[in-house]
């Protein structure tokens, strides 16, 4: 049986990392590599690094620290953040990252999934997904850190996405994000549940609860998250070890 | 010297970043006279088993790969073009290990593609002295090859498959030890020793 997988999400801003609640406020928590060296030896499964400034302000990633990252890790890691083009993805997957993460380029041009997965594999594609639940009860994509609504319904993107190619989706509940107070359940569940790849939970994570529901009655195939990990509420091992006593497949 | 086989097949940043933290020295190469030189050979790969036998074949490495005597180590599709043939187009392939690749089945509740950390079991090797029985590793891929007398690890994803493959010098992975922490590591290096 696959692991359920736990993944520390690092915010790069210049090249530090940083986390803000709700991505507004921003604090720096550290230097990426010396953190996701820790992560790893804490028994992280995988890394995520994200570029959060790059969306909307255009900015290139982060080509050199992902070179780093590749040489002092021995674990997948995901960038993301302002990828656009083939070219931003061929430059990323050549400086070391395993996969790379999609969010506003595939709402602009939804090809791109096409095409990053069939030059690089659908493994090398995770799909993020921004949700906001809009009046009257559906749950539409966003871009732009949350900020702007889009025509996507979530679960009909989420269908597109799978179609075209992407390996894995990345979803994040921009109601849940930063605040701690726990992940959807019921909407990871109907996710879940009608898609044939990996999904990754994101945003909500405030206790070890939080993280062994989303995995149990959210049947996500991964829990993201940042701030407990970055703030040292809980070390990785810990959270490892609480969620095999709760008969949680997880890699120890 | 280990040669690391260039055969664009994605990228070798880590396995090249493996065997540096190893201390091994390697060269990057599709030139079929410094593999035959090396002392060991990786056959490392990301991608489609049809494109990797195209580009195996246009480089003229597939009898050079066959022919080789001193130890090989094949990595995901590296492993899967040592089998007979994969069904990911339906390639025929070099036909050192005595099993096929195949399409994970369509199950209730199984994902594909087969992505994270899965327990090996059944070790059965000099390759992973030291390694726990039920050590987890990284997987990524939708095609397995099946059991064989060649199987020297099982995991299981809906059913079992091989993990790891032997045929006299050849080794295979379906994992990405490159990619799956200290384990990988010790596998490597376990590999660097025979």
């Amino acid at each position: 049986m696959v692991a359920k997988r736990i993944i520390p999400c690092l915010d790069v801003n210049e090249g530090r990392t940083v986390k803000g609640i709700n991505f507004v406020s921003l604090r720096d928590v550290g230097d990426p590599v010396e953190l996701g060296a820790h992560y790893a030896r804490e028994g992280a499964d995988e890394l995520v690094y994200l570029d959060i400034s790059a969306t909307h302000e255009g900015r290139h990633t982060f080509t050199k620290l992902v070179e780093r990252i590749a040489s002092h890790i021995n674990i997948p890691f995901t960038v993301g953040g302002g990828i656009s083009t083939m070219e931003d993805a061929e430059r990323l997957l050549d400086a070391g990252a395993d996969k790379i993460s999609v969010n506003s380029a595939a709402i602009a041009n939804p090809a791109i999934i096409d095409q990053l997965a069939s030059r690089y594999g659908c493994q090398f594609v995770v799909s993020a997904i921004d949700a906001k639940l809009t009046e009257g009860g559906r749950w539409l994509a966003t871009t732009h850190g949350g900020r702007r609504l889009t025509d996507k319904e979530l679960f009909a993107w989420a269908h597109e996405v799978q179609e075209r190619g992407a390996g894995e989706i990345l979803l994040t509940s921009m109601e849940h994000d930063g605040v701690r107070q726990g992940y959807p359940c019921d909407l990871f569940a109907e996710l879940c549940s009608q898609l044939s790849i990996p999904v990754i939970a994101s945003g909500g994570a405030g206790s070890i609860q939080d993280i062994a529901d989303v995995l149990t009655k959210g049947q996500a195939d991964a829990a993201l998250a940042a701030s407990i990990f970055h703030y040292g509420t809980y070390k990785i091992s810990e959270v490892k070890k609480a969620l095999a006593e709760q008969g949680i497949n997880v890699r120890i | 010297m280990i040669a690391i086989i260039d055969y664009k097949m994605g990228n070798l940043r880590s396995v090249k970043n493996a065997l540096y933290k190893l201390g091994a020295e390697y060269t990057v190469t599709d030139d079929p006279a410094a593999i035959i030189a090396a002392d060991k050979v990786l056959l490392p790969g990301v991608g489609y088993a049809g494109q990797a036998m195209a580009n195996l074949s246009e480089r003229g490495l597939m009898e050079v790969i066959r022919g080789l005597r001193q130890p090989v180590l094949g990595i995901c599709i590296g492993m899967q073009v040592l089998c007979r043939y994969s069904e990911e187009g339906d390639t025929p392939c070099l036909d050192v290990f005595d099993t096929d690749v195949r399409l994970f089945k369509a199950q209730e509740g199984l994902k594909v593609p087969h992505m994270g950390w899965n327990s090996i079991s059944n070790l059965d090797s000099k390759l992973f002295k030291g390694v726990d029985e039920g050590s987890y590793v990284y997987f990524v891929h939708s095609y397995r090859p099946g059991l064989c007398q060649d199987t020297i690890a099982t995991s299981n994803h809906g059913s079992l498959f091989s993990a790891a493959l032997k045929y006299e010098n050849f080794y295979g992975t379906q994992f990405h030890p490159e990619k799956s922490g200290d384990v990988g590591e010790k596998i490597l290096s376990n590999f660097l020793a025979l």
